[in-house]
């Protein structure tokens, strides 16, 4: 209970934050942005009316806050939550666009454990052999390539050069299953994947050296358990303890949106809105796909939490 | 004359570091007869632990230089195949560590490490090898062992998780049991608890122990003889009473008058060995203990003692004569005792 109050408190100064930086920047007049060109003061005005942007700025806040409250019928509500520019409602178009985030992060997710984990494991038990050098000069080029210079040099390569892949983007109506099929995510996924491949590399590598200098490691041996058994139930019980957290964690703030990704690979997901909004200056919006990452972030916290407590015996979930 | 249950001769383990190779065992040997119990005493890195390290394969490969013989019921174990040397580690050698705290794993239940080192061994089921466990957790005295077996080691408290290592490391009956420093990491009354355990169990699993210390007043009771190690080498050896009543070597008479007393007058309660441990990659010429000893000549800054006999079963590595040993200790380090 204390845990969702805290779930609350959090989407609430985020919101607030939003808000206020929304207020501050001289951002264009939401009503001038709707009315277009040819308007007259007593048109502006009344869009002003409509939207309630005469009124202070807490009563302003207060239309949006409602939309934070986690339950159905408040969350991001429609009366408050719809674009500025298109009149959409804001939660309409993220349940639309949630699918492509979803897929795209999952598929990533998966792929970065694939190639990560093992990296990482084969580096730690091989250490400063020629396995171990290899894994983590990929683990070095992984970290230090922008993602940005990432996509564009797959999809040079492997869409305009060799063309094994299908062009970027999908077409209007396109369902998920089909894109994913076609293998319009595969390089999405490389891109987006080898980042995190290579940071959890590195991290299943550093935590499991540690590990197994665990004087615990030594009992196992000591038992005369195999080397096997040794490194995968003793040693990486206790090291991906960690990094199941960290997954939590990243795969939470990806579903908020993997925006540079997203935006290379011509993907409606959420990440992709919520830049097209910011360009926009689409308030609405923006508050909106930020409570909802928010929320994400927030909710893969808790569940990371209550994990954590059910793998580690020494923590108690509170 | 019966055979020797483990025998090791002349073991060297060099460890080759950035800063030169380090002599962490340089020429041990010693033998321990089936039901014995052999205390080995020395300061931190003496070679004690890597020694028996050594002895259990616990050693990565390719990470030491491994010489001579560990002879273990006829066979040596460093020429075993790794498989070979896993199946006797457990089962015929076990071993307890210094920090009970540690050396249990935090995420699995206390029954159920046990239960996995039985069957690491023998073919038999999960409720079988539970079962197990839960009576060996009875035989080392601990209260409830059904529910103490479903406990994860953090609900332990540290004597009790020594008492579950210690029956891990019997659950086989192994005929060696090697205990690194068991009772450093306790408290002292604790202490003498684990000590008696171990003494008991020994009667009842008819297992040879050897307990590793760096305090001779811990080991006095319990072992019928004891080796003190200096730099990766034995300097004395004999019955738990050539050592304390009739000890031939500078540094045991230094461990023997570092060992803590209430009785005696404050001035002289505690007196610490001068200097500090040498250096292993470069070990002090001649006799590795002449630039602490009180009395050193020329003799032992250039020759390196052997490990000679004294009388019969005790034996010390010094250039001392006999008559002078005999005149120091006795004026000088029996009047502390």
């Amino acid at each position: 209970m204390r845990r969702i109050l805290f779930l609350i408190l959090v989407l609430f100064l985020v919101s607030f934050l939003t808000f206020i930086i929304f207020l501050k920047l001289p951002a264009t007049d939401p009503a001038r942005l709707i009315a277009g060109r040819q308007t007259t003061p007593e048109i502006l005005a009344e869009i002003r009316t409509n939207l309630g942007l005469d009124k202070p700025w807490y009563i302003q806040y207060g239309r949006f806050a409602k939309g934070l409250v986690p339950w159905p019928s408040y969350f991001l509500n429609e009366q408050v939550y719809y674009s500025y520019g298109n009149f959409i409602p804001v939660k309409e178009e993220l349940y639309r666009r949630l699918p492509v985030t979803v897929a795209l992060t999952l598929g990533a997710a998966v792929l970065w454990l694939i190639i990560g984990l093992p990296i990482g494991i084969v580096s730690a038990i091989r250490r400063r052999t020629l396995a171990d050098r290899a894994g983590m000069l990929f683990a070095l080029f992984g970290v230090s390539a922008p993602v940005f210079w990432l996509g564009y040099v797959m999809l040079f390569v492997f869409w305009f050069k060799l063309g094994w892949f299908p062009s970027p983007g999908l077409d209007i109506g396109e369902s998920i299953w089909h894109a994913i099929l076609t293998g319009k995510f595969i390089l999405p996924w490389v891109t987006l994947s080898l980042l995190f491949a290579a940071f959890y590399a590195r991290m299943v590598r550093g935590t499991l050296i540690e590990t197994m200098s665990e004087d615990y490691i030594r009992s196992a041996r000591a038992k005369g358990l195999s080397e096997r058994r040794v490194i995968f139930k003793h040693g990486l019980r206790a090291a991906l303890t960690p990094v199941v957290t960290m997954f939590g964690l990243d795969v939470g703030a990806l579903l908020g949106g993997a925006i540079i990704t997203e935006t290379i690979f011509d993907l409606d997901g959420v990440g992709k809105y919520t830049i097209d909004a910011i360009y926009d200056q689409d308030f609405p919006v923006v508050m909106g796909v930020t409570i909802f990452a928010a929320f994400f972030i927030v909710v893969a916290n808790l569940v990371v939490d209550v994990l954590y407590a059910v793998l580690d015996p020494r923590v108690r979930y509170t | 004359m019966a055979e020797p249950l483990l025998a090791v001769k002349d073991l060297k383990v060099h460890f080759p570091t950035e800063d030169g190779l380090v002599k962490a065992v340089d020429g041990v040997s010693f033998s321990i007869m089936p039901g014995e119990t052999l205390g080995v005493v020395g300061e931190s890195g003496s070679g004690k632990s890597v020694t028996f390290l050594t002895v259990m394969g616990l050693i990565p490969p390719g990470q030491a230089r491994i010489e001579g013989e560990v002879v273990f019921r006829g066979q040596d174990l460093l020429k075993l195949p790794v498989e070979e040397m896993r199946n006797i580690r457990g089962s015929q050698i076990g071993m307890i560590f210094q920090d009970p705290m540690t050396s249990l794993h935090p995420f699995y239940r206390v029954g159920n490490q046990i239960a996995e080192a039985i069957q690491a061994h023998r073919k038999i089921d999960k409720k079988e090898a539970g079962d197990q466990a839960i009576d060996m957790l009875r035989r080392v005295g601990i209260p409830r062992p059904d529910e103490r077996a479903r406990q994860y080691p953090h609900e332990f408290s540290g004597g009790m998780r020594q008492r579950a290592m210690i029956a891990m490391a019997l659950s086989l009956n192994p005929d060696l049991l090697i205990a690194d420093e068991p009772t450093t990491a306790l408290d002292v009354t604790v202490q003498a608890q684990i000590l008696e355990l171990i003494d008991r169990l020994k009667q009842e699993f008819n297992t040879a122990v050897i307990i590793i210390t760096h305090d001779l007043g811990v080991v006095a009771e319990h072992c019928d003889n004891i080796q003190v190690m200096y730099a990766g080498k034995a300097v004395e050896y004999g019955y738990a009473r050539d050592i304390y009543y009739d000890a031939d070597h500078p540094y045991t008479w230094g461990l023997l008058q570092s060992i803590a007393r209430v009785d005696a007058p404050r001035s002289e309660r505690l007196k610490p060995i001068k200097g500090l441990p040498p250096s292993l990659i470069f070990v002090p010429s001649g006799c590795p203990f002449h630039p602490r000893c009180p009395y050193v000549f020329d003799r032992c800054r250039t020759e390196v003692p052997q490990l000679l006999p004294v009388d019969g079963h005790h034996a010390s590595a010094c250039h001392l004569s006999l008559e002078d040993k005999d005149r120091i200790f006795k004026q000088e380090v029996m009047v502390h005792q």
